[in-house]
């Protein structure tokens, strides 16, 4: 797992190197590998088609991931994001930074890290105010059949399968709550845009241990093993730029800390390919000492 | 008796479609008409010459009659009372090797043409979503 991680950390490094030096040194020695290297970031899919990082790292929308690939890469090209997340609930705060690739419009790779501020609780708990928990994730996605946008004429959906894999660093804290500090999480999704209605919708099964998406952990005293969960949203386009939608996510409860369900309304807006901005209003539940809601904010950049 | 279920029910059935079809219709009269929807075409034609992605594509076309086959394929498909007398858009692409970022150059073109001519958001994704299965035909690199 650490080379397939270090290689992964590698070829986002070699990603974002390569961008650099081409912002710096435009169009030197045209017809170089590195020219055609650039030619790949072809910018070549529709504005809002690659849809937007969410709390994981993955292409869709704020809480749900959705079967759409990443960036603007067309299935001749590549595309690569990076995205900051803040989210501030009744007790909490949290935030995810992380990059994704989105390979010929047929395989996505992502990173993020989250990091949960416990704030005042954590002090209530004995932990300390302030006390933070961070979560790398690394995910793959693959899309296997059909396309979101071009089948019109058919009603099937474009499905995508994926993995992600999730490590706590606060194993001594997810140990006491009788759950483990890794696990790894498996879904399929299917997303249609119904363009015709200017609709979006989206459906999500994952295969999950994870406690508040692993932020508490993975398993539990009350259920220790794999269940399935569901992600589901809707969006509606009012122009090609600003989406507005909603969106439910299941949770289990293995701890048995009374773990709910979580949603949002969200509003994306699209600036360019380059830049969108996400602003939410989010439920997540009751988390610990009481419910969860509050804002969310999502700033994404791409090539 | 059964031949007047039948019947009853291949009516009932084809006035439906009649109908869902007539609805559907409404939208070359919502793009604002056929002669609204040839000036679409025009626009979308300008831009794809003055598009440095696409516009070698058109090097040894004759833009006059790409113009008037355009528009009269926008009207077709958009339920409007023209005739299109193109090939179709298998034969039409057949060895460009066109990508799928052509193909939404193309789509963004038409977009711009679009708002140019004041049409609504939702009114531009029903024409579009009508010409998207094209990508199917088009794109075959």
């Amino acid at each position: 797992m650490r080379g397939w991680r270090s290689a992964f950390l590698a070829l986002i490094c070699t990603t974002s190197f390569s961008t650099t030096s081409f912002a710096d040194e435009p169009a030197q020695a045209s017809g170089s590998m590195l020219d055609k290297g650039m030619a790949m970031f072809d910018s070549g899919k529709l504005l809002a088609t690659g849809g937007v990082s969410n709390v994981e790292g993955a292409g869709g929308g704020g809480l749900a991931t959705w079967a759409l690939i990443s960036g603007y890469g067309s299935r001749d090209g590549i595309g690569v994001n990076g995205h900051f997340t803040y989210i501030n609930t009744t007790d909490y705060a949290m935030w995810t930074e992380g990059v994704a690739i989105g390979l010929f419009d047929r395989v996505e790779l992502s990173y993020a890290r989250q990091t949960f501020d416990t704030q005042k609780i954590g002090g209530a708990l004995g932990l300390g105010d302030g006390f933070k928990i961070d979560q790398d994730i690394w995910g793959a996605k693959v899309k296997i059949i059909g396309d979101a946008v071009y089948d019109q004429d058919s009603w099937i959906p474009q499905v995508a399968a994926g993995v992600q894999y999730k490590h706590n660093d606060r194993g001594f804290l997810v140990n006491l709550l009788g759950a483990k500090s890794d696990g790894t999480d498996y879904y399929v999704s299917a997303t249609k845009v119904f363009l015709a209605q200017s609709l979006l919708l989206n459906a999500t099964w994952r295969e999950t241990k994870a406690n508040e998406f692993g932020l508490l952990g993975f398993g539990g005293g009350k259920h220790d093993d794999y269940s399935a969960q569901f992600e589901g949203s809707a969006a509606y386009l009012f122009t090609r730029k600003f989406a507005v939608g909603a969106e439910f996510r299941t949770k289990p409860d293995n701890i048995g800390v009374r773990e709910q369900d979580a949603w949002d309304v969200f509003a994306a807006y699209f600036f360019t390919k380059n830049i969108s901005v996400t602003a939410a209003y989010v439920d997540l539940g009751n988390v610990l000492v009481g419910e969860q809601r509050g804002e969310y904010v999502s700033v994404q950049v791409g090539l | 008796m059964n031949f007047a279920k039948l019947a009853l029910a291949v009516s009932f059935t084809s006035f439906a479609f009649t109908g869902a079809a007539r609805a559907d219709d409404m939208l070359w009269q919502d793009l604002g008409g056929v002669d609204a929807i040839h000036k679409i075409a025009v626009d979308t034609a300008d831009n794809f010459l003055a598009d440095p992605r696409i516009k070698a594509t058109f090097d040894n076309t004759n833009m006059d009659r790409f113009k008037i086959l355009l528009g009269d394929q926008f009207c077709v498909v958009a339920g409007g009372p023209c005739t299109y007398t193109g090939r179709n858009m298998k034969d039409t692409h057949k060895g460009l090797h066109l990508g799928n970022a052509d193909f939404n150059a193309v789509v963004e073109d038409l977009e711009k043409a679009m708002d140019k001519n004041g049409v609504s958001y939702a009114t531009q994704t029903r024409l579009l979503a009508r010409l998207a299965p094209m990508q199917h035909d088009i794109v075959t690199k």
